[in-house]
């Protein structure tokens, strides 16, 4: 028997089981990721190489007011979607953790925001939020509080937290299942040893339930935040950016550039700039990880 | 009176603002256009319900092909994605090699580099292989984004089968990869499961990608075919859009409803570390 190439020892079969993911991931992951970091110090338009033209890519985005807007926006997107996310997601975990009639219809039914392709629900906010026809607007005027149509989409402001609303709707259940999953390995005895020393629910939650589940919480925070600053679907759906590139985040903007505008060096300088971000975000969370117990 | 409170009235409250956008999405689709434009009818009822949307949608657009592309690369996708998850997870989880900390390291940095930053470089990558607007072509770049989070998710699983079992069949004389097919392969079924509901729900949701390498209306799947064929800033395409994104919403939908614990099992095992 051939003895030699044995799958039984050595790193023969490893190697072979892992060819397949790493050509993969290779070919079509890590070198488009250093040809992007490369591309970025280019003037390399759609037909064009272009040359190597060091940082100005990333000095003339810097003095870009559109840009500096773009990343601030990003930056407030962020910190305000994920906090309501965080927030709304555990409380609506607290509510389905106890049990009452119909509870796993209710958890299957309050998850599809998140299941349903992104696309799709936002042109149902598109439609929801459209200057002439939504029923906010139809409401609101019935009801006598206003006097005319809101254009939710028409002005800066309406438009960013109009954006927020949708991405807090669809994000909700990212926490939920996450947070439901953490509560079951709350023990109830502490719970009830609380209860009976004449504890409020309140304080009990605060500081039982909240401090148990702080590991879980930084990890779904980070991975929270690395999908809302890099989110396209929802902001290039209903807004495109505008009004007046108000709502642009990074992706968005460098997708405009790069592919409609062709300026594939800059949208790349443009994806660039979430690089250090994105490796602090893995870096965090890969350390949450290995401490969760 | 207690639980009215702590439950049912804060429940109604996230049932009412997590499921109105899909009443929304029915209503749209059943509404007659006259219905969609009054501003003197009940925007929250229908009247005349009609599948006029529905038929415009099947009869006069492209929408079933976009169907079936969706479909076919979903499908591809999640096969290859899983194949090849599967026997990296195996690796991974079960065999000791040197280096395999680097690989599993490798793995959870390629699932928190999103597609978003990619897709530039990935084109001028697409362009030179000459995949640009091939349909097939999603089905390997959709594993890149797959691939990561199932490995991740299968050497979880895989990790929690006992090691007795593999060590009584080495007993008995059996081979390595006789192990794997025949112990370690059906054991690994929930997990498998859970695998593919992310594979399938993921791809169908995908967007970038498809929006900027495909071009001719015939390669494009659900999401890009909607947007970019049935906006046309009309409001009369309400109609058909909203039928579109419900019908392209029950595939996602029949799947996760049938394995609902399993992607909430799944989810849940992907925050370990």
């Amino acid at each position: 028997m051939m003895r030699g190439l044995s799958l039984d020892r050595g790193p023969l079969l490893p190697t072979l089981l892992l060819v397949p993911a790493a050509v993969l991931l290779g070919g079509l992951l890590a070198l488009p990721l250093v040809l992007g970091v490369l591309l970025g110090f280019k003037d390399a338009t759609i037909g064009e190489a272009g040359n190597f033209i060091g940082l100005d890519n990333y000095r003339y985005l810097i003095t870009d007011p559109v840009f500096r807007i773009t990343a601030l926006n990003t930056a407030l997107y962020t910190l305000v979607t994920v906090v309501f996310k965080l927030a709304l997601g555990l409380a609506l975990a607290l509510i389905l953790n106890q049990r009452f009639a119909g509870y796993r219809f209710w958890r299957s039914v309050l998850l599809l925001p998140y299941v349903v392709p992104t696309v799709l629900s936002a042109f149902a906010w598109w439609w929801i939020l459209d200057p002439q026809f939504s029923f906010i607007s139809w409401a609101l005027l019935k009801l006598g509080i206003l006097d005319q149509h809101v254009n939710f989409l028409g002005s800066a402001w309406l438009a960013r937290a109009s954006l927020m609303v949708a991405n807090v709707w669809r994000g909700i259940p990212f926490f939920t299942v996450g947070y439901l999953a953490g509560l079951q390995s709350v023990p109830k005895e502490l719970h009830e040893a609380a209860a009976i020393d004449g504890a409020s629910s309140w304080r009990i939650f605060w500081e039982i339930t909240w401090l148990l589940l702080l590991p879980l919480t930084t990890i779904l925070t980070i991975f929270s935040a690395i999908f809302t600053f890099t989110d396209f679907q929802l902001i290039w759906t209903i807004t495109r950016g505008g009004p007046a590139n108000a709502t642009h985040l990074f992706v968005t903007l460098a997708y405009q550039r790069a592919i409609p505008g062709g300026a594939l060096g800059e949208g790349a300088a443009i994806a660039g700039f979430t690089l250090p971000f994105l490796a602090l975000l893995a870096w965090a969370a890969l350390d949450a990880l290995r401490r969760q117990p | 009176m207690r639980r009215l409170l702590s439950i049912w009235l804060p429940l109604l409250a996230f049932a009412l603002f997590l499921l109105f956008p899909f009443y929304w999405m029915v209503l749209t689709s059943i509404k007659p256009n006259a219905e969609l434009v009054s501003v003197t009818a009940n925007p929250f009822w229908v009247a005349h319900p009609t599948l006029d949307h529905v038929k415009y949608l099947l009869y006069s657009t492209s929408y079933p092909r976009w169907f079936w592309n969706t479909m076919a690369v979903a499908s591809a996708a999640t096969a290859l994605s899983i194949s090849v998850s599967f026997s990296a997870a195996v690796a991974l989880a079960r065999l000791r090699f040197r280096g395999s900390e680097g690989v599993s390291l490798g793995i959870y940095l390629a699932y928190l580099i999103p597609p978003a930053i990619l897709f530039i470089p990935l084109a001028e990558v697409m362009l030179k292989l000459g995949w640009f607007d091939r349909l097939w072509s999603l089905v390997p770049v959709y594993s890149t984004f797959l691939i990561p989070f199932c490995t991740w998710l299968l050497v979880g699983y895989l990790k929690s089968i006992p090691r007795e079992l593999e060590e009584a069949a080495m007993v008995d004389g059996a081979s390595r990869v006789r192990i794997i097919l025949e112990i370690i392969l059906p054991l690994s079924a929930p997990g498998l499961i859970s695998a593919f509901i992310f594979c399938f729900t993921l791809s169908w949701n995908e967007y970038l990608y498809a929006l900027v390498f495909m071009s001719s209306p015939a390669h494009k799947t659900v999401p890009v075919g909607l947007a970019t064929e049935l906006v046309r800033g009309d409001i009369y395409q309400w109609g058909p859009l909203m039928a579109g994104a419900l019908l392209g919403s029950l595939p996602v939908a029949v799947v996760y409803f049938f394995f609902v614990e399993h992607y909430v099992a799944g989810m849940s095992g992907a925050l370990k570390g």
